[in-house]
């Protein structure tokens, strides 16, 4: 099928508009608040970020009689491990996200909205801006656009190292000027969010995908994909096959069409081991268990996984689960914002256990301790950022167990792997 | 004042001027004195938070939760080798002890000559084109030791940036 976000020819606004851009936004401003929501609630459009949260539902949380300023923000802190997607896509259509920004400003009654955008796209960042002047200079965005008397104000923020940001609520700490560290919930941000407005937060590619919703109607949208994982989703695959990068496939489409089809398979003399298919904090699954898989929110949920940011990981043969491990908890230590005990001091503890099996100097009784440790993690703190630790920590050992025995026994890694640590 | 000088005033109340509260032009503000200087220097985020009328541990305590500040003068190029998941299955480890050996310096150090600093970060976002790593605002993706060896011979030479 044809794609609905990263088309070619559409980088600049001439090529967007030309395709028939802003359109949807025209015929948004033309509808109610209310029709849009419906529309985009008809469609099934789920949150693209990870969490896959119905956006219409979202959407209508915005207390319709509340005084003062509604925000919409775009999180464009693309930082979970595996995840590149959304650098793709403000490169190649960065006007369908600034349309879809538009058009759910004016569901939600925002007058402004915020794009947060990690501070490492610095080049993307510039075309953000670019692209905002060009829709501002045709009246798509600013005062009075289309002279309809909507206004919609958009301004590029762009972050400074925090992978913790990508959590709703601390990037909202973060716009704000603060530490990122998640607030509670309640209040939830729709009715207390940006500066303690009502606010609506979205992934880039959620938003990017509202013009097309609009413009074709939801029953189109909600007719792509897989049950009640409806349209298209980006999918960035990474590790040792022949082409690494971003597909966009409808929602069910399986782990085997993804990798043999639009990846070209696996790299020469590789063989499968494991797929981490939503992103670096989603429980692994074996070779056997991706490989008829049907990447969509339901069905990797009954396969014990998630979605995700749509980020496949691909591991062969060759690497060591220890050592993966290993990573991944480092990384997670590394960017506990330090507020919960659970969190702060269990990704730490993790970190030190897997040092020491990955060293050789480890007992069978870490392997239990890594497990136990990752229970009482699980659901204990302010935001998942300890169970986006603890899922892959707990499935590595559930599935991988015999390699972290072997680690526990003074054999480092499986027979096959090229380094010897 | 030698960091928020009459300049960076005039440019500092235009970034102000896109947030209906001033205080959250905290991290742009501090991201703007760093272009200049390379770093955050202590007296920087004290002249800062006169500046927004914050109290300086305000300004401290952000500086310090964001990687991406530097508290220390940086070195002309800062190499940022990517380590997670993705970049490590692709040789991450290798490219970090090449530049490690290359460069005479370990992460978070930089060279005599105050041209590299190096640093390993976590995922840079770029994982289908794994090993990444960034030079300043630059990502140079796919890297093998010879495209690595030539990059540094390059940025030996002054050729940056090199993608123009």
């Amino acid at each position: 099928m044809e794609n609905i976000l990263l088309r070619d020819k559409v980088a600049e606004l001439e090529g967007y508009f030309a395709a028939g851009g802003y359109r949807a936004l025209k015929k948004a401003l033309a509808m109610t608040p209310a029709a849009v929501i419906d529309e985009v609630k008809k469609s099934g459009l789920r949150g693209r970020g990870g969490a896959g949260f119905p956006a219409g539902l979202k959407w209508s949380f915005i207390p319709g009689d509340a005084p003062g300023p509604r925000y919409l923000v775009c999180n464009a802190d693309e930082g979970e491990p595996g995840t590149f997607k959304d650098r793709e896509l403000i490169l190649k259509n960065p006007h369908a996200l600034l349309e879809g920004m538009a058009i759910a400003g004016h569901a939600i009654g925002a007058a402004s909205g915020y794009i947060y955008i990690r501070g490492e796209f610095a080049a993307e960042a510039v075309k953000l801006e670019k692209a905002i002047a060009a829709a501002r200079a045709k009246g798509f965005l600013g005062r009075n656009i289309l002279g309809t008397g909507t206004d919609f104000e958009l301004h590029v923020h762009r972050g400074a190292g925090a992978y913790i940001c990508g959590e709703e609520t601390a990037l909202l700490e973060s716009l704000e000027g603060f530490k990122g560290q998640p607030r509670l919930k309640p209040p939830f941000p729709a009715v207390k969010g940006l500066f303690a407005s009502p606010t609506v937060i979205n992934n880039v590619e959620t938003l990017a995908a509202v013009p097309a919703i609009i413009e074709r109607g939801g029953d189109w949208y909600a007719a792509i994909g897989n049950g009640k994982s409806t349209g298209t989703k980006l999918f960035c695959v990474s590790g040792p096959v022949n082409k690494p990068g971003v597909y966009e496939l409808p929602l069910g489409v399986t782990f085997k069409e993804l990798l043999e089809k639009s990846c070209g398979g696996l790299q020469e003399g590789k063989r499968l081991k494991a797929v981490i298919p939503g992103g670096s904090s989603t429980p692994v699954l074996t070779a056997e268990e991706a490989w008829l898989v049907k990447l969509d929110y339901e069905s990797l949920a009954a396969a014990g996984s998630m979605l995700g940011s749509g980020a496949v990981i691909v591991i062969d043969h060759g690497q060591c689960m220890v050592k993966l491990l290993q990573v991944l908890a480092r990384f997670y230590h590394h960017e506990s914002c330090g507020q919960c005990t659970p969190c702060r001091e269990g990704c730490g503890w993790l970190e030190k256990l897997l040092n020491r099996l990955e060293s050789g100097r480890g007992t069978k009784k870490d392997i239990d301790t890594i497990v136990s440790v990752a229970e009482n993690m699980m659901g204990r703190t302010i935001c998942p950022l300890a169970d986006a630790m603890a899922m892959p920590a707990i499935s590595f050992v559930k599935k991988f167990r015999s390699e972290f025995e072997a680690h526990a026994a003074g054999r480092c890694c499986p027979p096959d792997a090229p380094v010897k640590h | 004042m030698a960091f928020v000088t009459e300049e960076f005033r005039v440019k500092a109340e235009k970034i102000c001027a896109k947030y209906p509260k001033r205080d959250a032009a905290l991290i742009p503000l501090l991201q703007e004195l760093q272009k200049e200087s390379g770093y955050v220097a202590e007296e920087a985020m004290d002249e800062l938070a006169r500046f927004l009328d914050l109290p300086y541990s305000r300004v401290k305590a952000v500086v310090t939760f964001y990687t991406m500040f530097n508290r220390e003068p940086a070195g002309k190029y800062h190499l940022q080798v990517c380590r997670n998941i993705s970049c490590h299955m692709a040789g991450a480890p290798g490219l970090l002890a090449r530049l490690r050996s290359k460069l005479g310096i370990t992460e978070g150090e930089t060279t005599r000559d105050g041209l590299f600093t190096l640093s390993a970060v976590e995922c840079l976002g770029a994982c289908g084109a794994a090993p990444v790593m960034q030079v300043n605002d630059e990502y140079f993706e796919k890297l093998d030791e010879s495209k690595l060896d030539a990059l540094l011979e390059d940025l030996k030479h002054g050729k940056y940036p090199l993608k123009g």
